[in-house]
């Protein structure tokens, strides 16, 4: 189990989280929305402590990352999976070192068993024959199926996923839904994915979440976010550009004006 | 990494040469008339293993492995391969900054060993050549004048050049932020930064060493 508490995060001046709360039961399947840069990523990053909080507590099983030592903190890591927005693939490996480079680092497995381990991961997430290839020569949905296959390769407890079908095209998009859903379901593991793609939100959440303004002000069923009253999460699930969440401004020249209409 | 290192070696050599074939004609033209010929090797020499040598080497070396240090973590930084180590429970300080550390600290005095002996073959050349000094005289000092201590502190002022130089590659790309544009910002501000500390470690070392 995941419990964040109050976590707040800012960076120079800049409030990125207002104090987030949030408890995720093992097992689950749970989704964060949100609007790109509203930090969502830098939430994820919180769970493995690739970035610490300025206040507030993260609980993993009942430990607390925030105040731990790197030496615990690493051994934490070993229980999470973490596919990445842009798949981060080391770009000097072959795919087999790729998904290999946690067993060769943390375990005395022979080359032969990683091999296999390698193949075996690879194949659930739909790939053969990919081994050598390095990561240029790759798809953009090769990638996140490669990328996930090392997520799993240690078999973690947890698995994050990091805009998993952004860039994808709808039916590549769809195959990673159902191999989070699958995953979650034949490696038990516990699944959190964030995203602003409310098709993949709606197909693989057993929960969905929005983080919106630094805080969690939406945490439901997907059944009851399509049925919601809250303003705000009715414009972002429903993807329109009127409503009360405003654009940003960028360079002090508001997008209402060319978005509205 | 070592490759990058020895890959600069036909650069380091180029640079030496020439920095060997100036420095023995900028003696030969500041000692004229009141030094004796003789000396015109040995205070070359000197320049080249105490100073000239380890200093362009490492600053070509700034430019070429500080750089590509900070280009490639810089890199692996902007595009979450530093975060995916990480996630993997592995100590990326360790597992990517550490051997560059080393190899670079291994290299700097190899390649600057190269760079003083091709340094003063080329002050040789240039000596016999166009300032008609015979390799007997050009040689004839430097017997008696050799220390060691040169030699060493040079090679000295090289380890502390490559720790320098890895530092601030690896620093700067661990730091790198802002896509494509901020790795191209990370391999400036490495050059320059590891070119300014170089000079002064060198001072530094100058006023300890000798
Ligand atoms: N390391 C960092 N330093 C400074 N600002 C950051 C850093 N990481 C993220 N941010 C900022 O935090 C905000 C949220 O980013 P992020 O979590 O990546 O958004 P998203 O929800 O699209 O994943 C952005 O405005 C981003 O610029
Ligand atoms: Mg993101």
């Amino acid at each position: 189990m995941i419990e964040i508490q109050e976590i707040t995060k800012s960076f120079g001046d800049k409030p990125v989280l207002r104090g987030v709360d949030l408890k995720i039961d093992t097992g689950e399947s749970i989704v964060i929305i949100g609007r790109s840069g509203c930090g969502k990523s830098v939430l994820l990053k919180h769970l493995i402590g690739l970035i610490s909080p300025d206040s507030g507590r993260i609980l993993i099983d009942d430990e607390d990352i925030t105040s731990m030592r790197d030496s615990d903190l690493y051994r934490v890591r070993h229980k999470f999976g973490v596919l990445f927005q842009s798949s981060a693939l080391f770009d000097s490996m072959t795919v087999r070192e790729n998904v290999c480079l946690g067993l060769d680092e943390h375990t005395t497995k022979s080359g032969e068993e990683k091999m296999v381990i390698a193949k075996d991961k690879l194949a659930m997430v739909g790939l053969s024959d990919v081994e050598d290839l390095k990561p240029a020569e790759l798809s953009g949905g090769m990638k996140k199926r490669v990328g996930l296959a090392r997520a799993i390769a240690m078999d973690p407890q947890y698995v994050l996923y990091d805009e998993p079908t952004t860039g994808l095209d709808p039916i590549m998009a769809d195959i990673i839904n159902e191999l989070i859903i699958r995953l979650n379901e034949q490696l038990d593991v516990t699944t959190i994915v964030v995203t602003h793609d409310m098709v993949s939100a709606y197909k693989v959440a057993d929960r969905i979440v929005m983080l919106h303004r630094g805080v969690i002000m939406f945490d439901g069923t997907p059944a009851e976010i399509k049925n919601t009253d809250n303003k705000v999460v009715r414009q972002f699930i429903e993807g329109r550009a009127e409503g009360p969440i405003k654009p940003v401004p960028i360079g002090g020249i508001s997008l209402r004006g060319d978005r509205s209409g | 990494m070592i490759t990058i290192g020895f890959n600069s070696l036909p650069i380091v050599l180029l640079v030496g040469t020439f920095t060997g074939a100036v420095s023995v004609w900028q003696t030969n033209y500041q000692i004229e008339g009141y030094v004796p010929v003789r000396f015109l090797g040995l205070t070359t020499f000197k320049a080249v293993v105490i100073e000239l040598g380890p200093v362009l080497t490492a600053l070509m070396l700034a430019g070429r492995v500080g750089a590509s240090i900070a280009a490639e973590l810089g890199t692996m930084k902007v595009t979450e391969q530093i975060d995916a180590l990480e996630s993997l429970a592995i100590n990326s300080v360790r597992y990517l900054a550490v051997p560059r550390f080393f190899a670079t600290v291994f290299m700097m005095p190899i390649l600057v060993i190269f760079a003083n002996m091709i340094a003063i073959l080329g002050a040789w050349l240039v000596a016999i050549l166009f300032l008609g000094i015979s390799t007997q005289i050009f040689f004839s000092e430097i017997p008696h004048f050799f220390h060691v201590h040169d030699v060493m502190s040079g090679l000295l002022k090289a380890l502390f050049f490559g720790g320098a130089i890895a530092l601030v590659g690896c620093y700067i790309g661990f730091e790198t932020r802002g896509g494509a544009e901020g790795v191209g910002k990370a391999t400036i501000r490495s050059f320059v930064l590891s070119a300014v500390l170089i000079l002064v470690i060198d001072y530094i070392l100058a006023t300890m060493l000798f």
